[in-house]
């Protein structure tokens, strides 16, 4: 028997003006999944995870997340249905702390951010669950800081435990290491190798250490296509990819 | 989770979260003094009980601007439909009926403001601050109109006579020197505040702040962020409409100039001076608002607003959060000093 896929994208198309940002991408993610995304700046790859997670709605072309058609679903609905994102450029709540912003975000999981009669922390089961991811993270230190003061990879950090708290069946990491200083990033691909298992994720990224360290497949992306899959083996010696990809950067695999 | 005891950690956090919503020994002093001023003041009672009602309404404001972050020029619009709609009905139960009772009175005042903003939450969804502010003032200048216009009903331009509430709760009179008003005006400022203060602490006031910090990651992590500023809009526009009726209440009166363009100009003023986003800012606003117009207006008639001008340019650049920012910054500098030696 073949795994289930968890999240589908067939012949999906999305232009802006004349522009043709995602071109007919075809792909699947199976559950358990360590799948890379990477491709020349450009390429497309965050066009087709704003795509996947409801931030822009596609051209042309069908999604489907655990079997259900989603392609005109809200962000707010795949977030409900086990899809969760972080973003290429923070996008936190600058104002709260860490420990505030995961007790909203599992408030939402479970349909209790609308409570107005209590106070947040009443429900100690949130309060817990919040404490427990901060330290599986390793940024318990920071819980009461204000987010707009944390250094840069803290604030990566807290991105992707905000993914985790949503408890999702499929995490899109966009480029979790990017911009963090060399001191920080050791702990964001410890993080990212300690996700966990049945959680299937695709990883954007440029960084080809965390890449090769991390994927157990890959796609790669040129100008809004898919240009080629495989194992990190193949898409290693794939001399096409080095030619459009590799050729552009100085990369030590 | 398998943790049956909690962890430090965890403990910690309860309490740092929980310990957000308790009462500071700061707030039990203002809300003390704010009563006693009965006793303090005992000429200034309508002055007083004028205050309270800006208060409210700039509580409503600090809902809808301080934490959900939707910029409004439009609360006075919902403040003048609350007191018509509570002097309408004080006029017509011709102070015998249930309908002339003021607690009753409140709630019609309250509830009718609260189904237009309701229905005119939908248009504040969209758009960048600027439309807001222009669809907010929109609607403002539509109802100011409509009561201009409708004068078999409003009275037009001449305001609603005859607006005769009859006693609180069957029981107080309103009175000439005004004791009565104002000590209804504070339990009702002091009843709504209450409310605000906990709803605010809350989830849902957490889920307000996140909107207005970032509704893009609000969206990605499930939240319903619409439902959440239509349902924080509607209960904004109850606020102003229960201050509106409150002031019809106590003026016996209703005027075109409570559906005015200034009342929401006012009320933005006034949370903007105190400090928005902390509830209290719209209280001491209004208080120094308020004071500044008496004590001014008594000094140089002509000018009180060029001073409270100067004052709302010089607290906007020089210090961040208005009184409460200033506060707050002397408070840290006390400590660092205090902490050095």
């Amino acid at each position: 028997m073949s795994p289930r896929i968890l999240l589908e994208s067939r012949d999906l198309v999305r232009r802006f003006g004349g522009i043709v940002a995602t071109d007919h991408v075809t792909f699947s993610l199976p559950e358990g999944a360590r799948h890379a995304l990477i491709g020349p700046n450009g390429a497309g790859k965050t066009t087709f995870i704003n795509l996947l997670s409801g931030v822009l709605t596609p051209t042309s072309g069908e999604i489907f997340l655990d079997g259900a058609n989603v392609t005109n679903w809200s962000a707010r609905k795949r977030a409900h249905a086990g899809l969760a994102r972080t973003f290429q450029i923070n996008q936190l709540f600058a104002d709260l702390t860490p420990i505030e912003t995961l007790m909203l975000t599992i408030a939402e999981r479970e349909n209790a951010g609308a409570a107005w009669w209590r106070p947040v922390g009443a429900r100690t089961d949130f309060v817990d669950e919040a404490v427990a991811l901060l330290a599986q993270l390793g940024i318990s230190d920071i819980a009461h800081h204000r987010v707009g003061e944390l250094a840069y990879g803290k604030q990566r950090l807290l991105e992707i435990a905000v993914a985790l708290a949503q408890k999702p069946k499929v995490l899109l990491l966009d480029e979790p290491a990017a911009g963090v200083p060399e001191h920080e990033r050791e702990q964001i691909l410890d993080v990212v190798a300690a996700l966990p298992k049945d959680v299937a994720l695709i990883l954007i990224e440029h960084d080809m250490h965390l890449v090769f360290r991390f994927a157990k497949s890959i796609s790669v992306l040129v100008n809004g296509g898919l240009f080629v899959e495989g194992t990190p083996e193949q898409i290693a010696n794939d001399p096409r990819v080095r030619q459009v990809y590799l050729g552009e950067e100085e990369v030590n695999v | 989770m398998s943790a049956i005891t909690p962890s430090t950690e965890a403990i910690r956090a309860r309490a740092v979260l929980l310990g957000r919503s308790r009462w500071g020994v700061a707030e039990i002093i203002f809300w003390v003094l704010a009563f006693a001023c009965y006793w303090l003041f005992p000429t200034k009672l309508s002055l007083l009980s004028e205050i309270a009602i800006l208060g409210l309404v700039a509580l409503s404001v600090d809902l809808v601007l301080g934490y959900a972050g939707i910029v409004t020029l439009g609360q006075g619009a919902f403040f003048g439909i609350g007191a018509y709609a509570a002097g309408l009905a004080a006029k017509h139960g011709m102070g015998t009926s249930l309908w002339s009772d003021p607690v009753i009175g409140l709630f019609i005042g309250g509830g009718v403001a609260a189904v237009i903003g309701f229905a005119t939450s939908f248009l504040v969804l969209r758009g960048s601050d600027m439309t807001r502010l222009m669809v907010t003032l929109g609607v403002a200048l539509i109802v100011d109109e409509v009561v201009n216009q409708m004068k078999w009903l409003t009275g037009g331009s001449d305001g609603l006579q005859g607006v005769l509430p009859s006693a609180v709760l069957g029981i107080w009179e309103f009175d000439l020197f005004g004791r009565v008003a104002f000590v209804y005006s504070m339990v009702v400022l002091f009843v709504l505040f209450v409310i605000a203060r906990a709803l605010v602490k809350s989830p849902f006031g957490l889920s307000l702040q996140a909107i207005k910090g970032n509704m893009l990651r609000t969206r990605a992590i499930g939240m319903p962020v619409n439902a959440r500023l239509v349902a924080v809009y509607t209960v904004a526009a109850f606020y102003a409409g229960v201050a509106g009726a409150l002031a019809a209440q106590t003026t016996q009166f209703a005027s075109p100039d409570y559906v005015a363009f200034h009342r929401s100009a006012d009320a933005m003023l006034m949370l903007v001076f105190g400090g928005a986003g902390h509830l209290y800012g719209g209280l001491l606003g209004s208080i120094i608002f308020r004071t500044m117009q008496d004590v001014l207006g008594n000094i140089t008639p002509q000018y009180w607003q060029f001073w409270l001008g100067v004052t709302l340019v010089a607290l906007v650049l020089f210090v961040r959060g208005g009184i409460l920012g200033l506060l707050g910054n002397m408070l840290a500098a006390w400590r660092r000093k205090g902490g050095a030696s």
